[in-house]
This record gives C-alpha cells, structure tokens and sequence, in this order.
C-alpha cells in the first residue's frame, strides 16, 4: 500500500458521506475455515463522527468519475472536482487490513457510473468476491447496485455481499426525472425486485439444501432525499411503508438534503439541511416497524405533514384523546405501547412484573417509563393525575413543549416557486 | 458490624453465599481482599475459596432461575461496583426464599437493580468491542490496550476469537494490569511485568510496530475526518456517542506527532 492511497481515500470516502446507510447489521455470518471476519447480527459501530453519525462501515466509492448528471449529487458530471479511482486490489486491500484492526465492521462499498452500469457493477462484484474467495473473509459487506445494471449481475453481485440496495432518492418518479434526467423508476425498481425475488428463491431453496449459500442475507435498504423536493410526510411514509411491506425491506433511510450544489436553480434554495424533519421521519419509521402503527395513523390526508414541535408518538396521542387513559395494570402490550413516554423495553418490563402484583407510579418510573409525559395518558393504582381529556389536547400540548429541551430553530423557508406547481 | 472477606473472585463470593446459608449468618459487609494482604478488619470472617461449594451454589441459582438471569448475576459481579456483591446476596437471597420463580418481578428493587447493572455492564463491553483499535507489531501480533470502567475482559474474548481467528492478538486491560494473548489456537490469560506499552496512550513503541502501522493509521485517521458532513456537526451528540475517557486509545482521535 503506497502514500498516494491517502489523498484518494480521501477524495472517495468524502464523496460517499452522503449516503446514509450505515448498518451492519442483520447479517450472521460465521467465520469459517479459521478465516478472517464474521458477521455480528445486530452489527457493532466502531466509531461516530463529529457530526455524530456512526462509522462501522468503510464506506467509500470506488471512483467519483460519473456519467450520470444528478442536481442533487455531489460527483455529477457537471461538477468541476478532482476525480481519482481506487483498483479492486487497493479496495480488497484497505478493507482487510482496516478490519485486522478492528477500525471497522466491513465494507460499503457504492460509485460513480463509468463507461455502463454493468461495467460498474462487475467492478464492484469483483472487489466482493476476491474479499469472499482469495482472502477467506467473513465480514460484512454492503454493496450498493447501480441503476441500470443487468438482473444476472446483481444476481452474481448478491452471493457475495450481504446487503444489496438501490436508492430511490427522490419519492416520486416526476421529480426524479427532473432532477436526475439519466434515472427514472424503471432502473431503481428492476433490481431492487431482482434482489426481492433472488432473496425469496434463496429462503425457499435453503430449505431443501442447507449448505446453498447465502443471497444477501441481510437484506436490501434504500434511500430517500428528504427536502429536495415538496413531497409530503405523507407520501414518503406511504412510500416507506409499502417498501417494507411488499419489497420486505430492511431498512429505508432517510437523508435530510444538504445543499451541495447551490446553484442548480431545480433545487430549493435552503441554508441548513432540516434535520429535525429528518428525525421525526426515523421516529415514524419506527413507530411504524417496532410499535406496529399504521402509516395513516401517524400522517393522513387531513395531516398530511409531521408535526415538528413533538415526536409523532405524542402527537398521535393529542390526535386521538379518546382511547386514553390506558389502565397499565391491565392494559394489552400493543396498548401499552402506545402511550408517550413508554417504549418497547419498558412496556415489556411492566408486562413480564405485573403478574406478580400491581404496579405503581413509583415503580414504573424506575422501569424507565417517562412519567413527565406518559402521567396524562395512564392510570396505575394510586396515580392521580389529571389526563388528557381532562387538559384538553391542545393545552397539554402547550404544557408539555414547555418542559422539552429548547430546540434548535431551524429554518426551513421551504421550497422554490417552481416546485409547488410541480 | 458483621464483615466478611473474599478473595474478588466469582467463584470466592459464590463460596461466601455457601457459607451464609450454612451458618445462617449474613454479612452486613462484603470485602474484596485482592492482593491477599492481611485483613485489615478485626472483627472480619475470611472466606477461604472452595470450588465445590461455589458449584453447589451456581447449580442452585440455575434450578430456581433462568440461564440468562445467572448471566445478568453474573455481569453484576463483573460491574466491581461499591457494595455490589451485597446486592446480590440480596438478589439470591429473595430467588432461593420465594416459592415460585420471581426473575420477572421488575417491580422488586432488587431483580430491577440487577438488570440495570448488567445493561450497564453489557454496554460496557460492548464498547469495547466497539472501540478496540489493534496496532501491528513486528512480529506480527496485534495489540490492543484499554481500561474498561468494569472488568468486562472476560466478556470480550470470546468475540475476538471468532472474529479474528487468523490473526495473533493481544488484548490488555491497563487499569486492572491483565490481558489475554491469542496463539492461532487458544487465548490465555497473562500480565506484562515489564513497560513494554505506554501506559497514557496504550501505544507500542514505534520500534516494534510493523512497517506499514504508521501508513494504516494515517489513512485511518483520514479516513475519519473525510466522512464528516460539516453541515450537520453536533459536538453533543458525538461526546455522548463516543465519550471521551475512550479517546487516549482510539487512532483516529490521537494527534499526530
């Protein structure tokens, strides 16, 4: 490994920030024939970085040449930047002596588009299967599929690596046709349903072989751009939620846009990225994946944006004043759950204790229960509180923004003149 | 005051609550006697160590609860917590009293306690899996050093074999002076006698590190500030994700000299 690897690690791992996924989990890969690497299940991050964005991947392009010309994209055509390239030997290289230092969890590995999508991707396999065969490795490998690229080459692309994804970008097809002239929903949706069908061929294959290897065997993610353009909470969550329903997805991300290229007058002129949109979008993803709420209970037509001030969680509970207060000593967990200020751990707690005796306030908050906010939604043996119907919604409302930490204002002037015809 | 002295091992307090239950007698205070110095404690029982009463009691704990809440008792010890072991007399005690099972009871003070003692163990060692950063010697082993708030070491080697089975390793916890060596085949515990690692910043000297070290963690160092969205930097956040008693040990934090 010589010198001059820094300066293009730099450049491409600087121009692969921008994609969000950084899981590594989901994968239980062993490690074999005293190889080097295996694969945790619920992934280890081995570091964050001043932004607070965890690093357990190495992620990097294997180059920033891009054929394509995407307004959003940092490494488009247009834009004037130093272009650098590493082989598939330097890549295979810095992956396994990162991770003999234990420095990361595997690799994620996305680029630009050079000469063909196919061209792209059986570069990118190559680096996944040398990992796999020539080094003996068992670690985590994220590759991300280019659009365009032909189903056998994903196929070939998915026996090696254990997450597959292909980003969708911007949630509706016209908008991305707009801004990504070269894209359009037909080469995001016919490899991400190749790698749906090859997962579910593999599921129904290991069951009559169990040696068959493994096709991606931590799934496939996406991504969408949040902000760039005036799509509704609405719309992304219905399209989040369709994605994890009939693509079983395992994860969607969410990127709150960052004005990269400033002067693309496609784009909303916006000065910081709206991160708290961002954070009640992942707060509602997980309500919807871990707390089995419905897509319309959390936005629907009449709401059809989150409300940035308080979490979706509490929010629904203002919404919908009727089903409250819950009665925690005989409450159902799917109940339970509901409540703000209660989460999985807890309500797990206060199912697997009350059949021993009934709980109180005092108890429940040494569960961990947030009694601040859950006190006006419960009843638990001697608790006496008024509740929310008591308050009245919009005034608990008031009450409770009172005793959140001062947040940040952003601002968020919303989008160009353009866009709302669109 | 009733005082009674053991010798920090598991197996010495597993021993200790044998001999509760066969005098009848429980301690008001639990000592660790590490060094096996004299008991500075006058009026003080001395545990003595004895594998088949801890057995007896391990084998108990296991009829009356579950696999995991033994671990979680077991994590507890590892916390070194002031008094902890007093607290899990406590536990052990209400497990081996109560007719029926009560490992589920959170709403009990002890068994919530316990809990929350190993999430904070676990955690613990978890970021050592997390954190460790391996530098390559000239004779081709890699070492690492940190100094977990828990004595969370044993908990850890199990993981490092799996993954890094090809490599030679070292593992060392500078705070309670012990590591582990990894051979290709099995790992054993052992303590440096001499200065061979920097005590503040857990590296080995530049004479034995291996030749291309210094280039590795230059570009993991750069690799680390590459990733970084500067739009989006949040000191906060990131001090509480990666909190800074970790820092002396992890490359990408380490200034350049």
């Amino acid at each position: 490994m010589k010198e001059e690897v820094i300066k293009k690690l730099e450049i491409l791992a600087g121009a692969a920030k921008y994609d969000v996924s950084c899981s590594s989990s989901g994968s239980n890969r062993s490690n074999t024939n005293k190889g080097i690497g295996n694969a945790a299940y619920c992934g280890i991050c081995h570091s964050f970085t001043e932004d607070g964005r965890c690093v357990s991947l190495l992620k990097v392009m294997m180059t920033n040449y891009c054929m394509y010309d995407c307004a959003y994209c940092a490494n488009r055509k247009s834009n004037d930047i130093e272009r650098t390239a590493l082989s598939v030997d330097e890549l295979t290289e810095l992956t396994i002596s990162f991770y003999r230092r234990n420095y990361i969890e595997g690799l994620f590995l996305s680029s630009g588009v050079v000469k063909s999508p196919d061209h792209t991707m059986s570069l990118m396999t190559r680096v996944a299967k040398n990992l796999r065969t020539l080094h003996n490795y068992n670690g985590y490998i994220h590759l991300k599929s280019i659009p365009g690229a032909s189903p056998e080459l994903i196929r070939q692309a998915g026996l090696y690596a254990d997450r597959l994804s292909v980003n969708i970008e911007i949630p509706t097809e016209a908008n991305l046709k707009l801004l990504a002239p070269e894209k359009d929903y037909t080469s995001i949706y016919t490899p991400m349903n190749s790698i749906h069908q090859g997962i579910l061929e593999n599921k129904e294959d290991t069951k009559k072989i169990r040696s068959i290897p493994k096709f991606v065997p931590a799934g496939q993610s996406t991504q969408l751009i949040i902000g760039a353009t005036p799509d509704t909470d609405n719309h992304i969550l219905s399209l989040a939620s369709n994605l994890y329903q009939h693509q079983q997805l395992k994860r969607v991300y969410y990127s709150g846009y960052i004005p990269i290229n400033t002067n693309d007058s496609r784009l909303p002129a916006i000065i910081t990225p709206p991160l708290v949109r961002e954070n009640r979008l992942y707060q509602s993803d997980w309500l919807i994946r871990f707390y089995s709420f419905k897509v319309d209970e959390i936005v629907n037509e009449k709401h059809p944006n989150l409300d940035l001030d308080i979490d979706p969680k509490l929010s629904y509970a203002l919404r919908n004043p009727w089903m409250f207060p819950i009665d925690i000593n005989k409450a159902p967990y799917e109940l339970i759950l509901r409540v703000p200020g209660i989460g999985v751990n807890s309500a797990r707690l206060i199912i697997a204790s009350r059949q021993f005796g009934k709980i109180n306030s005092y108890q429940l908050q040494k569960m961990g229960v947030v009694m601040k906010r859950a006190r006006y939604f419960i009843t638990c043996n001697e608790l006496s509180s008024p509740t929310v119907n008591e308050i009245k919604p919009e005034n608990l409302k008031l009450l409770l923004m009172k005793q959140l930490p001062k947040a940040k204002k952003v601002k968020y002037p919303g989008q160009l003149k353009l866009f709302d015809v669109a | 005051m009733n005082t009674w002295i053991y010798d920090n091992s598991f197996e010495g307090f597993l021993t200790l609550v044998f001999n509760c239950y066969e005098l009848n007698i429980f301690p008001d205070i639990i000592k660790g006697n590490r060094n096996n110095q004299p008991s500075i404690f006058p009026e003080s029982y001395e545990v003595i160590t004895d594998e088949t009463k801890a057995k007896r009691v391990w084998n108990g704990l296991h009829k009356k609860i579950s696999n995991s809440s033994c671990q979680l008792l077991y994590h507890a010890f590892l916390s070194e917590i002031c008094d902890v072991e007093l607290m899990i007399l406590h536990y052990i005690r209400e497990v081996f009293e109560s007719p029926i099972n009560i490992e589920l009871n959170f709403g009990n003070h002890y068994i919530l306690e316990m809990l929350k003692m190993d999430k904070k163990v676990t955690r613990e060692a978890q970021r050592v899996l997390m954190f460790t950063r391996f530098q390559k010697t000239t004779d081709e082993i890699y070492y690492a050093s940190f100094d977990p708030k828990y004595n969370v070491l044993p908990l850890t080697i199990n993981h490092f074999e799996n993954r890094f089975a090809d490599q030679k390793w070292i593992v060392y916890d500078t705070r309670r002076n012990y590591g582990f060596y990894y051979d290709l085949i099995n790992s054993t515990e052992f303590r440096f006698t001499e200065n061979t690692i920097n005590r503040n910043t857990g590296t080995i000297d530049k004479s034995m590190m291996a030749e291309d070290e210094q280039l590795f963690q230059e570009l993991w160092k750069s690799y680390f500030k590459s990733m970084c969205i500067k739009e989006r930097i949040n000191p906060k956040l990131h001090m509480q994700l990666l909190p800074k008693r970790f820092w002396k040990y992890l490359t990408e934090k380490q200034n350049n000299e």
